[in-house]
């Protein structure tokens, strides 16, 4: 075994024995779980919040035909406004959200309506107000042209357009796509190899750190080269990403065959359409809702899943290969973690532009922008997995992959270079301009 | 023969020179002290001999050949600065260092079994670094420079942080590696340590070696016309006949008719004049040629040194 495999076995070693580590690989899927069941649950309260507004119609016509629903319930009432609000300053309708007061001329001028409310009023209230009104005051115009059977054609013409996005691939062929799930899939994507690369790398800075600042390197380098000792920590911490990642694969398996035992009927759908070439029975996909079906269709689609998933770990690995490198450069460079905040301004910005980026690249995925930033290898593997989900040429994976290894063997060699001269360096903290003249030294 | 050739090295950092044509030949089998003022240049000696960075020009030969990469596992380096990884097993520990020193596991484990038996430590194995106190991790990090059977132990301020018991323990071990044909490089600025063990010392001051050769014939060389007496009798009386003969440095009366005097004779041959003089005025009870501590040796070494530039 070189020295390059006993220093990523202690490294392995050293980190996958720490209770830090049982308990993240452990917690970190629970945390993800709750965290969807939290914003479930939140989403539900904030909807089952029921508003009562009272309503004061001058005109006559809209507040009969407002119905109350679960978000808001409408009290018509003869008041007046001063009155009402007397009433509530004495302490009574305790639960009164506003006062909506209606104009005379509403039928003529659109914008005789206004809400008081106790409370900061929201987007969504106002919007729901304004549009039921429309509806009415619509309604109520039309009847002024006394046509016959009106409700019943209203009924009649009432339309709810469903729209089924298909996408032409370069053979000509269409599939079924979900922009819906495609933006899902590039957020949490990028996320999470924006989260690793800091979780992963701040290991890598940390790891230098402690060697250097227990003095422990110097009868390390007497026995190996320096350059030996960083691609040794690197590639060990890498080894206890990968451990990490193959430990929530197999969690993951493990949920989704529990759940498939525990309610056949939730999965049979989805099922059915990951039984892969398989002809998809048309009957079931049709009755499902479009959306649905589409991010059946495209989750069923190997080819996809496999671009996406090889895609998540070479841009993962690649990324932070490239950062660790930049962090254990600085990492040698400083007494302890707080001397490094400065340093890590070069990791830390391109990392955060990229999230920036991703958001835009989100809604354009081919635009000249998205194409550039994930070319260019700091920002490369967030862009690049955010796109893969809308369909990437294979040659433009292929390339920044290219780009974003070649970096980073460019990248370890000048972190190696600064790395080197930084370990043995005690006391005054550097300047990012000092970092680059130690990559200078001839040694 | 030696075991190493340190021929013309000079090595410069940015903005300063951390060593200028330094050369010296360490016999094998010798205990050789590097001495210096801190700053001289001895770490960065010590860090070129290690490999862990190379001088701008000279060469390193060691051992009949210039020094290649695959010679450190024949070097044991303790450095000044102590440190092991904090939160690992001792035992661990210095098997992990051992395998990167080249050592195959199931050998390196069974040597350490043996030093650990010999310290009396053997209970440490399964304990972390952090655990132990700073003298007992100094001992583990002793085993550690030494387990591997290095030819060249470079020891740097070796005893420095060990209660006396310790260090003459530590003392010990390295006569006996010594004499089981280990050479030592021991960097230290305790001179006492220095005059006790060491053959050879070469002192290093300003980046130059400035004094070099056998510890004996140092010490004699720079005391040779030094000469201290002791009689019943008057001191300054005495002055006025030695004028002639050698410089008198210090006169003294003990006030009861004891006096001492501290000479120079550049002469040698005039000795026998001194004393008879001496004599001849007093009764002489002691008359002897002093040789100077290592310590004066270094303290003027370098003061002359450093008056000269």
């Amino acid at each position: 075994m070189g020295k390059i495999g006993i220093i990523i076995q202690r490294e392995f070693n050293e980190r996958v024995r720490k209770k830090s580590f049982i308990l993240t690989t452990l917690l970190t899927p629970l945390l993800f779980v709750g965290m969807m069941v939290a914003i479930f649950l939140l989403a539900r309260v904030s909807l089952s919040e029921t508003r009562e507004i009272a309503v004061i119609d001058h005109s006559g016509v809209v507040a009969r035909q407002l119905e109350s629903d679960r978000t808001v319930m409408f009290i018509p009432t003869a008041k007046s406004q001063e009155d009402i609000r007397r009433e509530k300053s004495d302490g009574q309708h305790e639960n009164l959200y506003g006062i909506l007061v209606i104009g005379e001329d509403i039928m003529t001028n659109t914008s005789a309506v206004m809400l008081y409310t106790y409370q900061p009023s929201t987007i969504e209230v106002e919007t729901v107000l304004a549009t039921r009104i429309s509806d009415i005051v619509e309604n109520e115009k039309l009847k002024q042209f006394d046509i016959e059977d009106l409700p019943q054609i209203l009924e009649a013409v009432k339309t709810n357009v469903s729209l089924s996005a298909y996408r032409i691939d370069e053979s000509g062929n269409d599939k079924q796509s979900s922009s819906g799930l495609a933006m899902g899939l590039a957020y949490i994507f990028g996320f999470l190899i924006y989260m690793f690369v800091f979780m992963y790398g701040a290991m890598v800075m940390q790891g230098v750190i402690e060697e250097k600042s227990s003095k422990v390197i110097e009868v390390i380098v007497s026995s190996v080269k320096p350059y030996q000792l960083m691609m040794g920590k690197i590639l060990g911490i890498a080894s206890v990403a990968v451990t990490q990642f193959l430990i929530w694969a197999v969690f993951l398996v493990v949920a989704q065959m529990a759940l498939v035992s525990l309610f056949p009927g939730l999965v049979e759908g989805a099922a059915a359409g990951m039984a892969d070439s398989a002809p998809v029975d048309m009957a079931t996909v049709q009755a499902m809702d479009p959306d649905i079906a589409a991010m059946v269709e495209t989750l069923s689609d190997g080819m996809f899943l496999f671009k996406l998933l090889g895609g998540f770990l070479i841009f993962f690995i690649g990324s932070y290969l490239l950062y660790a490198a930049m962090f254990a450069a600085v990492g040698s460079a400083v007494d302890n973690v707080a001397d490094s905040q400065q340093l890590q301004l070069p990791i830390t910005v391109p990392l955060i532009l990229a999230i920036v980026i991703m958001i835009n690249v989100m809604r354009e995925p081919n635009s000249p922008v998205a194409f550039w930033f994930s070319m260019i290898p700091f920002t490369s593997p967030i862009i690049m997995i955010a796109r893969i989900p809308y369909g990437v040429p294979g040659w433009e994976i292929a390339l920044s992959a290219v780009i974003l290894f070649a970096t980073f063997a460019l990248m370890v060699w000048l972190a190696a270079k600064i790395y080197r001269v930084g370990i043995f360096m005690h006391g005054k903290k550097p300047t990012l301009a000092e970092l680059i003249k130690w990559a200078r030294y001839k040694y | 023969m030696e075991l190493i050739n340190v021929d013309h090295v000079t090595k410069s950092y940015a903005g300063h020179t951390a060593l200028t044509d330094v050369s010296l030949s360490i016999p094998r089998g010798s205990i050789y002290g590097l001495l210096g003022p801190n700053g001289a240049g001895k770490t960065t000696l010590i860090r070129i001999i290690n490999r862990i960075t190379a001088p701008d020009s000279g060469r390193i030969i060691f051992d009949g050949h210039e020094m290649q990469p695959a010679d450190v596992r024949r070097i044991g380096y303790l450095p000044e600065e102590r440190g092991l990884y904090k939160k690992m097993k001792v035992g661990e520990q210095a098997l992990y260092l051992a395998m990167l020193k080249g050592m195959p596991k199931k050998e390196a484990t069974a040597r350490l079994k043996e030093w650990f038996i010999r310290f009396g430590i053997q209970d440490w194995w399964n304990k972390k670094v952090e655990e132990l106190s700073k003298g007992m991790a100094q001992k583990v990090q002793f085993i550690v420079t030494v387990l591997h059977g290095p030819e060249l132990l470079i020891l740097d301020e070796p005893f420095s942080g060990f209660d006396p018991v310790n260090a003459s323990l530590i003392r010990e071990e390295i006569l006996r590696l010594r004499n089981e044909g280990a050479t030592v490089i021991f960097s230290t600025h305790n001179m006492s340590s220095v005059e006790e063990i060491c053959d050879h010392i070469t002192l290093i001051n300003r980046s130059r070696n400035i004094l070099t050769g056998p510890v004996d014939r140092i010490r004699r060389s720079h005391g040779g016309d030094m000469y201290d007496a002791e009689f019943k009798g008057s001191a300054s009386g005495l002055e006025e006949g030695l004028k002639e003969l050698c410089t008198v440095l210090e006169a003294q009366d003990d006030g009861s008719g004891n006096g001492t005097l501290k000479l120079s004779i550049p002469d040698h041959g005039r000795v026998r004049e001194v004393v008879s003089v001496i004599n001849s005025q007093t009764e002489l009870r002691s008359f002897r040629n002093i040789v100077p501590s290592m310590n004066d040796i270094f303290i003027k070494a370098v003061s002359q040194e450093t008056a000269r530039n």
